[in-house]
């Protein structure tokens, strides 16, 4: 199933050697493009390499980048989330109403909520036995109506000093929303590697039904993965809100679920489960950032922009694909 | 006797696990009933509805003039969903018919300064178009039918607004229009767009039920490699499966705009995930392989109807809407679920 390493393959030197290495960019194709991309922006637009731009991209990928390592477990068990967005609604809508309290009351209760979303998604997936999608959808729906029932559908300026550094302060320079997106990361991958969890989801998505012969606890893992999926989204969700200093349920994560499927798929976790790749979602979701930005800044207007990432989407899949043929 | 006994029943469980039908006499009565419980449950839950608004709510919900609403409003919906049937029981999935909707609500405004042909026909091919290179993408390609038309819903929602200029441009189908007689005239006491999305219905039941595609579809969402195996051309079917949604979501989007007299941009956001839900909540199977089309148009009237209810509700706010409709769709999933033995794991 793995792909040969490069230098093996430019060692055999024949046909095959060839689609090793296609297969070698195929797998990797998430990272090719962006460095494509880096290089393209460094000769091409006007103040990319500034310290500026560099923090500006990396501030606006965070909310995907942490609902897409949620995401990226939950493909992994063969899964979908599509709530995320609404979870982050309601993250950012509880916040203005138990902030009297303190931030540190109000954050771990907005947590709470977003676990709490999972559980029903994991629930309603583990035991009831309802697929994925449907199962989700339920809350995606849902979920930003009670958001903006909590928020009584207004737009909420918070005036929180806790949160507002959260938001907007930098430690050594780099803003801490970007510190916690990284801890996150550094987290959920070495879960993936190097713990008996990490094995289980994505066994679970290789082969359920063997997992379930083989003893796994099938179902507590699942319930498990879409609640860390709905802890991230709520995370995402208060670091937006943070960021803004006000809490809008009506467009807090407004379509994140596809940006952040795209961010996963891209990296090279496939539909189909049985795979995490948390290093290739990361560089998926800067990879949609890039593209947005890069388009923005050559003055293509938001809709060209939006048909040329459908594009480059389509290509990164197709590339994966050649890997599995080959 | 018992050692049997207890065989039979082991492996009745795991045959669960693979949904394949039981090996018990008597548990496969029980899965027949379970089955048809769970393909009939939509009508029964319809029915309380209807009569359920009907005693809460009086003349003001069981008038001919109310369903007529609920009819009008819900005819777009079951142009797609009639697409989302086929494809989902083909064992794919469509996400981009709300873009596409949206696409040909703008190109029929567009075009329709070019006469009513070119509004109608215009939004057709550009969506016949887009469905035919996400059929190719997943069945030549052998790409995941959610991520294609994932990226046909942005580029679709790109296309509609390029064309209506970044959303700043509305295009206007002028009053004297034949084209705007497709949604607003009315046949027969009932909305034209109605009668489309009856006929198309008809249709598709003939199709879906009395031809070989038909049968192909199913065969397809049953088994991809069985149907290959048979010599079935999976492939071009396939690809039929996906030109034909997004032509019925087009042309849901010209009836759209005719009714509307104008071409908006954002229609249509979320309209895939309504589909699906309908879809399912008829009783068709997301992992395809099974699932009918009457079943499907009950599931598009229950949400006309449930909208229209929780609209008599006046005091009700939009948001309780969403919560009410979303913990419906979970409501009626795990019954569901529930009632159709075919549960993984």
């Amino acid at each position: 199933m793995r792909a040969a390493p490069m230098g093996e393959a430019i060692l055999t030197g024949s046909l095959s050697a060839r689609r090793d290495l296609l297969a070698w960019v195929g797998d990797r194709g998430v990272y090719v493009a962006l460095v494509l991309l880096v290089a393209f922006n460094l000769v091409f637009t006007a103040n990319f390499a500034t310290v500026g731009n560099l923090r500006l991209q990396l501030i606006q990928v965070v909310p995907v980048a942490i609902v897409a390592l949620g995401m990226a477990l939950v493909i992994g068990t063969e899964g979908i989330d599509l709530s995320v967005g609404s979870t982050m609604a309601i993250a950012a809508a509880l916040l203005p109403l138990y902030l009297g309290y303190g931030p540190w009351v109000a954050i771990p209760i907005a947590l709470l909520a977003g676990g709490l979303v999972g559980l029903v998604n994991g629930g309603l997936v583990a035991f009831v036995g309802v697929q994925p999608i449907v199962a989700t959808l339920g809350l995606l729906v849902a979920g930003r109506g009670i958001a903006l029932v909590f928020a009584q559908g207004r737009l909420t300026e918070l005036f929180d000093p806790t949160l507002t550094a959260i938001g907007t302060d930098r430690i050594a320079g780099i803003p801490i929303t970007v510190l916690v997106a990284a801890a996150v990361a550094g987290v959920v991958g070495l879960v993936v590697r190097r713990t008996t969890f990490g094995r289980r989801v994505v066994a679970i998505g290789g082969n359920r039904g063997a997992s379930v012969l083989a003893g796994l606890p099938v179902r507590r893992t699942l319930v498990v993965v879409y609640v860390v999926s709905g802890l991230l989204a709520a995370l995402a969700g208060i670091l937006d809100t943070a960021r803004l200093s006000a809490a809008d349920p009506s467009f807090v994560g407004l379509l994140i679920e596809l940006s952040a499927i795209t961010a996963v798929v891209v990296g090279g976790t496939p539909l189909s489960g049985g795979r995490v790749r948390i290093l290739g979602t990361l560089a998926g979701a800067l990879l949609m950032q890039l593209i947005s930005a890069t388009l923005i800044k050559h003055d293509l207007p938001d809709s060209t922009a939006r048909m040329i990432a459908a594009a480059i989407i389509v290509a990164a899949v197709y590339l994966q694909r050649t890997r599995v043929a080959a | 006797m018992s050692a049997d006994r207890l065989v039979g029943e082991e492996q009745g469980v795991v045959v669960d696990t693979t949904g394949s039908g039981g090996v018990d006499h008597r548990a496969g009565r029980r899965e027949q009933v379970a089955g048809l419980l769970q393909r009939g449950a939509v009508f029964l839950v319809l029915a309380v509805a209807v009569v359920g608004g009907s005693v809460a709510f009086g003349s003001s919900f069981a008038s001919v003039e109310n369903f007529r609403n609920i009819a009008i409003s819900s005819s777009f919906l079951t142009l797609i969903a009639i697409g989302m049937t086929f494809v989902i029981i083909g064992g794919g999935i469509d996400l981009s018919v709300g873009s596409l909707l949206a696409l040909a609500g703008v190109l029929a405004a567009y075009g329709s300064r070019q006469g009513s042909l070119v509004a109608i026909l215009l939004p057709l091919a550009a969506c016949g178009a887009i469905g035919l290179v996400n059929g190719l993408l997943i069945a030549r390609a052998q790409m995941a039918p959610f991520i294609v038309t994932l990226a046909a819903l942005l580029f679709a929602r790109g296309a509609a607004f390029a064309v209506s200029d970044e959303g700043n441009t509305t295009y206007l189908i002028e009053p004297g229009r034949a084209v705007t007689g497709l949604g607003q005239g009315t046949v027969l006491g009932l909305g034209v767009p109605v009668l489309f999305a009856l006929a198309a219905f008809l249709i598709g039941l003939v199709v879906l039920n009395r031809t070989s595609y038909g049968q192909a579809v199913f065969a397809i969402g049953g088994s991809e490699d069985a149907a290959q195996l048979m010599g079935l051309p999976v492939a071009r079917i396939k690809v039929l499966l996906y030109v034909a949604s997004a032509m019925l979501a087009g042309f849901a989007g010209v009836l759209v705009a005719a009714r509307s007299s104008s071409g908006l941009p954002t229609l249509g956001a979320g309209l895939e995930l309504e589909a699906i839900a309908a879809v399912v909540i008829g009783g068709t199977l997301l992992s395809g392989g099974a699932g009918s089309l009457t079943g499907t148009l009950a599931g598009v009237l229950l949400l006309g109807v449930i909208q229209n209810l929780i609209n008599q509700v006046g005091t009700l706010s939009s948001y309780y809407q969403q919560v009410v409709s979303g913990a419906f769709l979970i409501m009626v999933v795990v019954v569901q679920t529930y009632l159709s033995r075919r549960r993984r794991l």
